[in-house]
């Protein structure tokens, strides 16, 4: 049991998927026009993650190493559809709001990064915890991330006018370049945390950059790590 | 025609497929250091994206909904796109050199792009027929590519300048992409 609290506490914190890993940064940034679009977009992830950690941790021997890749994705997939057909019958309004972001949940590499890093070596139970930690780490960023855009953007958090009269709301923070300044921010306050810690002589390697640093160079085990070194060796071939 | 026109511009300009729906970020952001590959990753997701519009455009339209199959969609296409980019790298290789040369380091980084899948599924979301499907992807990658292309011109000119230390690296590229995101704001009363 103390392991399944452990997951939780490593995906809720120690390796927040995105403050500290920064992976699945296309939804961050698309959905956080809100808290509320931010929350419950994190809980649909991490309904997926958790019921698709635990169905590649229950086929982790069945299924054969050489296709596992397109096998979890079938897997993802399949409950990325069940969730999208549940929203669209139960929370309607919700459903048009995120829109082609909720399909998109497939190609999230949070989620083929904790199948092929953790489900696929681990028991079920821990992987469970895996998801859930994981996901719910991912919904409070959002949560998060969403809250600061709505608060400047529209002078609101979970639809409530918080912000006094004479506040002008600065809308751009809701619309798409604030998104990017949002994470820009975001970005230099974990270099800064990175850069200070270091000094310390802490180990700082966990803080990643995600996908954000270099495609050529991707280390994410989400992302066929194989394939993107093959390409890199190429490339550098051809300068040389 | 003014209807394929509108739908072109539309994708590639007004609702740009980096900076305003966030779609293909990744390579957006980790591909654009120099303007000679952002080129080449640009070509190649143009390549790429026409393709796996048409080719979904042509499942869904005679397979999928004949067989009354339209709620496996995000199934269906993710699984024919990850094909589609492996037999287009075979085929290159064997068949057109040069191109594989040019284009095939570029080729498995587009496998997973979010931009392909989220081409073809906001094609089946707006009804669109397959001619309609063909211009919309082929007009969002030639968006995709203009951002990318612009992003890696500036980034090189701003290699040499001097930057707050935690702003250097990634968020002084998000910051130049929210920028150019407000300058393609601009183009939203050209529809």
């Amino acid at each position: 049991m103390n392991k399944c609290i452990e997951r939780l506490y490593n995906g809720i914190l120690k390796e927040n998927p995105t403050f500290v890993l920064m992976l699945g940064m296309c939804p961050t940034l698309a959905v956080t026009t809100s808290a509320l679009n931010g929350l419950f977009m994190g809980l649909t992830t991490m309904v997926v993650l958790a019921l698709s950690n635990a169905f590649i941790s229950l086929l982790r021997n069945i299924i054969p190493a050489k296709v596992r890749i397109p096998a979890f994705i079938v897997i993802i997939a399949s409950f990325v559809t069940m969730m999208e057909l549940l929203l669209e019958g139960f929370l309607p309004s919700l459903y048009d709001t995120l829109g082609i972001y909720i399909p998109l949940i497939v190609v999230n590499c949070i989620i083929l990064g904790r199948a092929e890093s953790y489900a696929s070596k681990n028991p079920v139970l821990p992987s469970v915890f895996d998801g859930i930690g994981m996901g719910f780490g991912f919904a409070v960023a959002l949560t998060m991330i969403g809250a600061v855009r709505e608060l400047l953007g529209a002078g609101d958090i979970f639809g409530f006018h918080i912000m006094p009269d004479g506040f002008v709301p600065v809308s751009i923070f809701i619309m798409a370049p604030g998104a990017f300044f949002v994470l820009a921010l975001l970005t230099a306050i974990q270099n800064q945390v990175k850069i200070s810690g270091e000094k310390k002589g802490k180990d700082m390697s966990k803080i990643g950059s995600g996908c954000s640093e270099d495609c050529m160079n991707c280390s994410e085990s989400g992302c066929s790590s194989r394939k993107f070194y093959d390409a890199d060796a190429k490339e550098n071939g051809e300068v040389e | 025609m003014t209807n394929l026109i509108i739908i072109a511009l539309g994708a590639a300009l007004v609702n740009n497929v980096v900076l305003s729906q966030f779609l293909g970020l990744c390579p957006f952001l980790g591909v654009s250091k120099k303007v000679k590959t952002a080129a080449g990753m640009g070509s190649a997701v143009i390549f790429v994206i026409t393709l796996a519009s048409f080719v979904t455009a042509i499942i869904y339209k005679y397979l999928m909904l004949p067989l009354d199959v339209a709620y496996l969609k995000t199934i269906i296409f993710i699984l024919v796109i990850a094909a589609l980019v492996q037999f287009v790298e075979m085929f290159l290789k064997k068949y057109m050199p040069p191109l594989y040369e040019s284009l095939g380091v570029y080729l498995p980084l587009i496998t997973t792009n979010c931009a392909v899948l989220g081409v073809a599924l906001t094609n089946v979301q707006k009804s669109y027929g397959i001619l309609e499907s063909v211009v919309s992807g082929f007009a969002t990658a030639i968006g995709f590519t203009i951002s990318i292309v612009i992003l890696a011109g500036i980034r090189e000119k701003m290699e040499y300048n001097d930057i707050p230390k935690p702003f250097q690296g990634m968020p002084i590229v998000l910051v130049t992409a929210g920028l150019m995101a407000i300058a393609f704001c601009g183009f939203s009363g050209l529809l």
